[in-house]
């Protein structure tokens, strides 16, 4: 396992064990129930997103699968 | 009453929606469209592409949902074929190994012949399990001249910590046929000998994804995902150049295809921050880094902010700063007294560089089975355009010229 494997799989497991003790009660969601506050807001601007820089780029990705694309790159 | 009855489930779904299910838009049996077309063009005739786009969800109730979409991508313009640049008028062979083009001197060799129409469909279910976990499923077929696509994909959800905290599990499995032009060129042989091997060839992808999103309090939430990525088979692009150049006056002597390995494993970390302030405003953020084993790291960091206003309209200025190392095989050209490698690729993108994009977004919620948007953003791409390895003639040419886009995006979003 190459260092930098060992560097992502740390970030994760602290991001899992530090987080019980956020975050709010049933009745308090109003604001994040909202449409634009969820996390894929936008749906077909992330879509497009990602085809155009993966076109133009190295990487691909990240919010969701890499993929192997379109043909274009 | 019944009208009554249905209200009063739409508000307690509001109260109680995690964050990750479906948002509160269509009530059930309605479908939820979004449609967008999007105008992306480069400078100085460089590609073009127009992408319309029509996706709908529909709620079949309980929060079980399935989704449609459908993509059409019409692609013309040139595209840089890798070669570089030369003081005398230079002649290629198009990839169809019928017919010749040339270049004037001091022009960065682009293949006129890049014109493609992508159709893509894709199509998503989305079912609970029980109170604390959803499954999604989907597939997804991407057909254009030269390539065919297929995908499924599944990703579970669980929920924790009073909804608060969702842990996602998610897998991608890809098929890809290439079938280029003119056939599959045997790498590292010379254009104009027209090496041509099998008529298609192909790749597999599997990607893994883990991911969690977790509330901070009543205006902030945050997401972390860890993706892993392994593609077996045919990486070369066929149509790509490497040119092999004299040592002393890097005039070109011969265009060989390019060739890269034949498998790639990435992995990246993805991290999302989003806010809503005391004035409604939203401010997201949200960074990408990329590691790959061919050699690219890249950062991704990318930012807007929402101004909302008090008639449903809102402005969103967006800002994204990208970088990546090169890949190990990258070369702006091979010198002819080298041994050929046996992998090489000049193609820009797997080279250093640097982008940036700026942009805005104006939309506004008509009421609330209506909305539109319009987006209208740059994009600039730079890296080294005078490599400390050129020679002779090549000190004096733009090895890596500069990328700009415009790209403009129109959407609507109804509910029927």
């Amino acid at each position: 396992m190459t260092i930098r494997y060992q560097w992502l799989l740390l970030a994760s497991l602290l991001v899992l064990g530090g987080c019980s003790s956020l975050g709010v009660e049933p009745w308090e969601r109003n604001i994040l129930a909202r449409d634009d506050m969820l996390m894929d807001a936008d749906a077909l601007d992330l879509a497009f997103d990602e085809h155009i820089y993966f076109s133009k780029e190295a990487s691909s990705g990240g919010q969701g699968f890499a993929g192997g694309g379109c043909g274009c790159n | 009453m019944q009208l009554k009855r249905k209200k009063i489930a739409g508000l307690l779904s509001v109260a109680t929606c995690s964050l990750l299910c479906t948002p509160l838009q269509a009530d059930e049996g309605e479908w939820d469209v979004d449609s967008a077309i999007l105008y992306y063009a480069e400078d100085n005739d460089r590609v073009q592409a127009i992408e319309p786009v029509i996706s709908a969800k529909k709620d079949l109730g309980d929060e079980e949902s399935v989704s449609l979409k459908l993509v059409i991508d019409s692609l013309t313009g040139s595209s840089p074929t890798g070669a570089v640049p030369s003081t005398e008028v230079q002649t290629f062979i198009r990839p169809s190994g019928n017919g010749t083009y040339t270049v004037a001197p001091n022009e960065t060799p682009l293949d006129p012949s890049f014109k493609d129409t992508r159709v893509a469909y894709s199509m998503n279910w989305e079912k609970p399990y029980d109170r604390n976990n959803r499954r999604n499923y989907g597939f997804n077929i991407s057909k254009e001249y030269d390539f065919t696509s297929i995908s499924a994909n599944a990703l579970w959800q669980h929920d924790a910590n009073k909804k608060n905290t969702t842990y996602s599990y998610g897998v991608n499995v890809e098929f890809d046929e290439i079938d280029p032009v003119g056939d599959v060129p045997d790498p590292l042989t010379s254009m104009y000998d027209q090496m041509k091997g099998d008529s298609s060839d192909t790749r597999n992808v599997i990607d893994l994804l883990f991911g969690v999103t977790q509330v901070i309090d009543r205006t902030s939430l945050f997401q972390i995902n860890l993706s892993l990525s392994e593609s077996d088979g045919y990486m070369t692009d066929p149509y790509k150049l490497v040119s092999v150049v004299d040592d002393v006056s890097g005039q070109p002597t011969d265009q060989l295809f390019e060739s890269r390995p034949d498998s790639r494993s990435r992995q990246s970390l993805y991290g999302k921050y989003k806010k809503t302030l005391a004035n409604d405003d939203i401010f997201t953020a949200s960074y990408r880094y990329m590691t790959d084993d061919w050699g690219v790291d890249s950062n991704t960091f990318d930012f807007a902010y929402r101004f909302k206003f008090s008639n449903g309209s809102y402005l969103q200025p967006r800002l994204r700063l990208y970088d990546q190392t090169a890949a190990d095989f990258y070369t702006y050209f091979l010198l002819e007294s080298d041994p050929v490698p046996s992998e090489a690729s000049a193609d820009y993108r797997l080279g250093e560089m640097d982008a940036t994009t700026i942009g805005i977004k104006f939309g506004r919620e008509v009421d609330r089975q209506h909305s539109w948007s319009v987006r209208l953003e740059q994009y600039e791409q730079t890296g080294e355009s005078s490599p400390s390895e050129a020679v002779g003639q090549l000190r004096n040419q733009d090895l890596y010229p500069d990328v700009t886009a415009t790209i403009v995006q129109l959407s609507y979003s109804f509910i029927f």
